[in-house]
């Protein structure tokens, strides 16, 4: 993680096009508020009309209804996204499904449950990655650049009980990030999994009740972090490129 | 020809009728398309998305059912987000064939079309019974989130399952600009992509709104195209430039990207980065300034998309690719299989004899930031064949006054 920079004065993203999936609680959120915060044109996408459209009218975003989990809704969320932003440069796979909740052993896990979390944590941003690949390889070719993060988990690496159908979907969200990064570098497409740590965030909370919020990480720290890399992996900004 | 009624971009029986620029005929697996470009060859594909763009509803003003078809806007700019043309139809659904659809009601100028959640007004009744210019009230997220609810691609009745907007995007789809498919583009796909790289082929796209097809009434299919927005990233510009200076090919995926880079390269000499309007037809009459080759869907005679062709060979060598389409059962259509026609050496002589320098590109020579559009010496604008164009713009082609 990158937080070296973080005495520096937060680097800004005007005219940089992103894509949030969950962005109208905890990290998603917390994403939102950062990147347009430094500029950037965020399209967020979450299920509850209710909720997008008050984060949309507060962070000053664009408001996308849809479900990553359902099949049907991603070409209606890529025709959004692509239409209201001209465009894609940044795309976070960040909505996350759990599987059970409370948390269960694998032997206790409905099957049900399992594959809701891999339609969430996989097949959903496999979807949506592929619905928006012509507009990010767009921009690539544009020397704008290009990046899919998908937002990953320490349960992705390590085997803790009763993570299993997270776990095991976040390893394979974390698994085809890098096949994507080997088979679309060329292309100009970089795709990054990250860890953002455990943060204070309503998913934490269903997952771990008891745990002591003062023990996590604010989303908003996390946020920083994350739009740093960003920051770190888009090529240098074409109007400061041109003004040297 | 048999007609492909189904919706699958790249079937692995997929054929390719390869005619080369001294008029012989081959035939090949699509899948060879690589093998038969050339290293250095330069690829240009259009990488519009395509709009869910055929919205059924109500004429408020006679409670008449009706289907809009959006057909093209007068730019791809902020201030016209919400303004189109349309082509409307009566009632039914696209199993009629558009031929045997009935007429609309009469449109009056303010009249308001109720489609899904989406209100459209009439902004100006144009020439012609099915033709209207139309502006939606939605603010432009409700605009994009109404065509993403209540919208349908646009098809036609030898489809006989209905499409959805995964079936009409080709691989490379970006920017959600296009009325129906750049369907050659559904040749491509990333594979194909990794493999021009590996044989030193370069590609680059332009985003060029194209328009409908067929409207099913002669007079207006006579029109086509409507004028078509386009956009040209400088990426694409510069690369056009080093080609041309090279002398290497330039391959065209699809009609709309040559409409879109013979219509820039007729406007400013050369092909240059940034928003046009094509408003140009490709004919028999037309000296291709850039495109060196086309790979299309196959095509009927008559249609303006046949015409285009004629721009790289001539009527004969088309007599003969059109035969042995017919005779060795090639499918049409959109999903159909294609043709790689490189242009006529006879009537092309490249200016490979005089050949380009470098000075006549003074401004390739170490300038940083966007370019101005650039003129080509030795590419002048011509004057004789867009003269000529003008000359066929047909009166539909005052469309582009919307914008007053």
């Amino acid at each position: 993680m990158q937080t070296q920079r973080q005495s520096n004065t937060p680097r800004d993203l005007h005219g940089v096009r992103v894509a949030i999936t969950g962005g109208t609680s905890g990290l998603g959120l917390a994403l939102v508020r950062e990147l347009t915060k430094r500029g950037a044109e965020v399209a967020l996408i979450a299920r509850t009309q209710a909720r997008v459209a008050a984060v949309a009218a507060e962070a000053s975003a664009h408001g996308i209804v849809g479900d990553v989990s359902n099949k049907h809704d991603i070409h209606r969320i890529a025709l959004q996204v692509a239409g209201r932003l001209g465009g894609l440069d940044v795309l976070v796979n960040n909505a996350s499904d759990l599987g059970p909740v409370p948390l269960a052993l694998l032997g206790d896990t409905q099957c049900e449950d399992f594959e809701r979390a891999l339609l969430t944590n996989v097949l959903g941003p496999f979807r949506l990655t592929k619905a928006l690949l012509g507009a990010l390889a767009a921009s690539a070719r544009e020397g704008k650049g290009s990046l899919v993060m998908n937002i990953s988990s320490d349960a992705a690496v390590n085997a803790y009980p009763q993570w299993g159908a997270y776990g095991a979907s976040k390893a394979a969200l974390a698994h085809m990030t890098r096949i994507w990064n080997e088979e679309l570098s060329a292309q100009g497409v970089r795709f990054i999994a990250l860890d953002p740590g455990d943060m204070d965030t309503p998913m934490h909370a269903a997952a771990l009740p008891d745990a002591d919020p003062s023990t996590l990480k604010p989303p908003a720290q996390s946020a920083y972090e994350l739009t740093e890399t960003i920051c770190d992996l888009l090529p240098a900004r074409p109007a400061l490129r041109h003004a040297s | 020809m048999i007609p492909a009624d189904r919706p699958i971009q790249r079937p692995a029986t997929a054929r390719l009728l390869y005619l080369d620029e001294h008029g012989a005929i081959r035939h090949a697996p699509r899948s060879q398309l690589v093998a038969l470009l050339r290293p250095g060859d330069l690829v240009i594909a259009n990488d519009a998305a395509t709009l869910p763009a055929s919205l059924h509803g109500l004429h408020a003003r006679t409670g008449r059912s009706i289907e809009v078809r959006l057909a093209g806007k007068p730019s791809l700019a902020h201030r016209d987000a919400q303004r189109f043309i349309a082509v409307a139809f009566g009632p039914g659904d696209y199993h009629t064939r558009t031929e045997d659809r009935p007429l609309p009601p009469a449109f009056e100028v303010g009249d308001e079309l109720e489609l899904g959640s989406l209100i459209a007004r009439v902004e100006r009744v144009l020439d012609h019974p099915r033709l209207l210019a139309l502006r939606f009230d939605a603010e432009i997220d409700e605009l994009w989130r109404g065509l993403a609810t209540h919208g349908r691609p646009i098809q036609y009745a030898h489809m006989k399952e209905p499409l959805a907007l995964w079936d009409v995007w080709t691989s490379i789809a970006g920017m959600p600009a296009a009325y129906e498919p750049p369907s050659a583009g559904f040749a491509l796909d990333w594979q194909m992509l990794a493999d021009f790289e590996a044989r030193g082929i370069e590609f680059a796209t332009v985003t060029h709104a194209a328009g409908i097809s067929s409207t099913g009434d002669p007079e207006l299919d006579r029109r086509l195209p409507l004028d078509e927005p386009y956009r040209i990233p400088v990426a694409t510009e510069e690369a056009i430039a080093a080609a041309l200076c090279e002398h290497r090919r330039i391959v065209a995926i699809g009609t709309t990207v040559v409409r879109a880079l013979e219509h820039s390269a007729a406007t400013f000499g050369s092909v240059a980065a940034g928003d046009g309007v094509a408003t140009n037809r490709i004919g028999p009459e037309t000296q291709l300034r850039v495109v060196d080759a086309i790979l299309s869907g196959t095509h009927e005679p008559g249609t303006s998309h046949y015409q285009l062709l004629q721009a790289f060979a001539d009527r004969s060598a088309l007599r003969r690719a059109d035969d042995a389409l017919r005779s060795a059962g090639y499918r049409s259509h959109e999903f159909g299989d294609s043709v790689l026609i490189e242009r006529d050496t006879r009537r092309y002589s490249r200016q490979t004899a005089g050949a380009i320098e470098v000075e006549d590109f003074p401004e390739m020579q170490g300038l940083v930031g966007r370019p101005a559009p650039r003129i080509l010496r030795r590419f002048a604008p011509a004057s004789a064949h867009v003269v000529q164009e003008s000359h066929c713009l047909s009166p539909a082609r005052g469309l582009v006054c919307l914008r007053d």
